[in-house]
């Protein structure tokens, strides 16, 4: 189990290097193998030196409850080019022969890990170099389905607070959650109205007093100016349909890479001068 | 896994976390899971709550036109020489189908909870003009989303939920089908959280709606044990009934769970057959998986992406089922069966003409299995088939599939 860059190593010493840096981690999501497996293998290598700080990888499913369209055009786009959860971790893998160093999270629903058998799924995650897992319809009152499996074997189970986790919940949903707690800025799904700086540091205040686990914020951030306002009290700020539109402007798969990385590189550095 | 130890009853599902057996629970995103829990109280309550019975019944009595009548189908019994068959008649109720009993209950509970804005998801459109009706009648907003095939091939029924006021938002992902329907519902609800009410049209779905969905269509059953008692003097000896979701055979089956001389026999839609990628039938062709909410049987790729489901009758076109028949399945307390497309069409025809009453296309698969079945069971069989709603939203499918076979449309010759 102990290996020299554990998963619980690659997130926490990532988050602990931004704090000391003063500045917001910049965490970028991005659909595997849209819109197809060779650019999407190619964004993803580019992110880390673009100014991504850990990198979220969509994992594909044909129904995406909690995505807006931007993520269920891409999902399915990813499908149709003949993504598989197998070609998912391989990128992982790729990307671990040049990046040792920049975290990785598996971000999507349960379906297609329970289709593959959690244990295989988690052992094969773990080896392909994965730190961490998000699966956004398995709340903590099924922590035994998937969460403590994760947490077992070394990978880093992240939950999602909203607006509706009220003081009640919120010690359940802190419970188990490692490497960092995700922040959903309005009640939606992913790709929706920019959320209201004020409030949500409210929020982001509210959760530091139960806890001091790294904060990241996401849903609805598109723009280095958004970035920048939520950057200023976060400990993360997550941007992901607005690459995964990025992806999609090129007239060339290679365009649309370099659109990806080119406003990865512009978030990077209005979170740099944040505060 | 906890194994509970066996109670004598298998009518007290789920357990405190929404399981039956393996199937259920609440795997939803944490936006919905305040809301969820909120309305697990708020049903407890209700229930306990006799004004709110009281309400129900009435409403269900005078506007709906509950009982629905248990009616002997003596020419089909005759033309099929075995097993006398009767039909439970929801095909009479209010909006023509079974569904109103659930919209109706679930609206109350709504308007308990405060909630001004319903939204549904609809397959046939059935679901969809029982909700449109309620909300009318208690004054809400209403939105309904409807898979852009379905809003096609019911388009009647479109009609009537735009000329109750409803809102109906043409879903086009996927195949365009209830399964799409649902994914967006549960975008807008996890988006306009603090207003609105979902109700959900079938068994499935987070803990507690498989449950409440159930308790709401158990009138049916209730009624059936009073009525075959009071003509025959016994319970049935099987109760048959068509499966999408399966909210009018759980209403069926739940109060006959404990009495283990009565078979229970769901139909699934088997669309081109089992053996064609092109059906319904989530028992017969799936396996476990987690969608909308609850772990059941899908129909699925190895992957665990969803399969889309294909039944000429948009009400079964859905790759899963409720968790409570995934668990009657696995105990092997009732029996799943399937029916092609073209049996349905036979059996839709067949009632057509031996008893006058035109059948919905969902309901046609059970009485294709009631065809298959009746001629080899003895006269003194009992049987009770779910009628569980009217097929003149079908008509159009109905005349493309049967015009020239039956001569639909053309002049008829004087004999």
């Amino acid at each position: 189990m102990t290996t020299t860059t554990t998963a619980e190593g690659r997130l926490a010493r990532r988050f602990a290097e931004t704090r000391q840096q003063g500045r917001a981690a910049l965490v970028t999501y991005i659909a595997a193998g849209d819109p197809d497996y060779d650019t999407s293998l190619a964004t993803l290598k580019g992110l880390g030196e673009a100014g991504a700080d850990v990198i979220e990888l969509g994992m594909p499913f044909t129904d995406p409850m909690a995505d807006g369209t931007a993520i269920q055009h891409a999902t399915r786009r990813a499908l149709d080019a003949g993504q598989t959860m197998d070609k998912t971790l391989e990128m992982v893998r790729q990307l671990r022969r040049t990046d040792q160093q920049t975290p990785v999270v598996l971000m999507g629903y349960y379906n297609p890990i329970y289709a593959r058998g959690v244990t295989r799924f988690l052992d094969q995650a773990k080896a392909a170099g994965v730190d961490g897992l998000i699966v956004v319809d398995l709340p903590p009152e099924h922590d035994d389905e998937l969460c403590l499996p994760a947490n077992q074997a070394g990978l880093n189970f992240i939950r999602l607070a909203t607006p509706t986790t009220d003081a009640r919940r919120l010690p359940g949903v802190l419970t188990n959650t490692s490497g960092f707690l995700y922040y959903v800025s309005s009640n939606g799904v992913t790709g929706g109205a920019a959320p209201s700086a004020e409030r949500v540091q409210q929020e982001v205040a509210r959760i530091r007093e139960h806890s001091d686990i790294p904060i990241a914020v996401g849903f609805g951030i598109r723009t280095a100016a958004q970035a920048r306002k939520i950057g200023a009290f976060a400990d993360g700020v997550v941007v992901g349909s607005a690459l995964i539109d990025a992806q999609a402007s090129g007239d060339t798969p290679a365009e649309g890479t370099q659109a990806v990385l080119e406003l990865t590189r512009e978030l990077a550095q209005a979170l740099t001068g944040a505060r | 896994m906890n194994q509970q130890r066996p109670t004598p009853s298998l009518r007290h599902g789920p357990d405190p976390r929404g399981f039956f057996g393996d199937f259920g629970g609440r795997f939803v995103a944490e936006t919905l899971m305040p809301l969820i829990l909120d309305l697990e109280q708020e049903y407890d309550a209700a229930r306990q709550d006799p004004t709110f019975a009281d309400e129900l019944a009435s409403l269900s009595a005078d506007y709906v036109g509950r009982q629905s009548p248990l009616y002997f189908a003596e020419r089909l019994t005759e033309h099929l020489g075995g097993a006398r068959i009767y039909l439970k008649r929801e095909d009479l109720m209010h909006t023509g189908a079974h569904k109103i009993n659930n919209a109706l209950g679930q609206i109350l509970l709504a308007r308990r909870m405060g909630k001004r804005r319903i939204i549904a998801e609809t397959g046939a459109g059935m679901h969809g003009v029982a909700t449109a009706t309620v909300a009318a009648r208690f004054g809400m907003d209403c939105v309904i989303y409807m898979g852009s095939t379905d809003i096609h091939r019911q388009q009647p029924n479109v009609q009537r939920m735009q000329l109750l006021g409803a809102k109906v938002i043409p879903v086009t992902a996927g195949d365009g089908t209830l399964k799409d329907a649902m994914n967006e519902a549960l975008r807008d609800w996890v988006t306009n959280v603090d207003s609105t009410f979902y109700i959900i049209g079938t068994v499935a779905g987070p803990h507690p709606y498989p449950a409440l969905v159930r308790d709401f269509q158990s009138v049916i059953g209730r009624e059936v044990r009073d009525q075959i008692t009071a003509k025959e003097g016994r319970l049935p000896d099987s109760l048959v009934a068509c499966i999408g979701g399966g909210s009018n055979a759980m209403g069926l089956f739940h109060p006959f769970l404990d009495d283990p001389e009565v078979a229970l026999v769901g139909v699934e839609a088997a669309g081109e057959g089992l053996d064609t990628p092109r059906h319904a039938a989530s028992l017969k062709g799936g396996r476990s998986g987690v969608l909308h909410g609850n772990r059941t049987f899908l129909l699925q790729d190895d992957e665990g992406q969803i399969s889309d489901a294909h039944s000429i009758s948009a009400g079964l076109d859905y790759p899963g089922i409720g968790p409570e028949h995934a668990w009657l399945h696995a105990i092997e307390r009732a029996e799943y069966v399937a029916a092609t497309d073209r049996e349905a069409l036979d059996a839709f025809t067949l009632l057509c003409r031996k008893e006058g009453i035109i059948p919905a296309l969902e309901s046609s698969h059970a009485l294709a299995e009631v065809i298959k079945r009746a001629p080899r069971l003895p006269a003194d069989h009992l049987m009770v088939v779910n009628l569980s709603g009217r097929g003149d939203k079908d008509m159009a499918t109905a005349t493309e599939c049967l015009a020239d076979e039956l001569g639909l449309g053309k002049p008829d010759q004087q004999d």
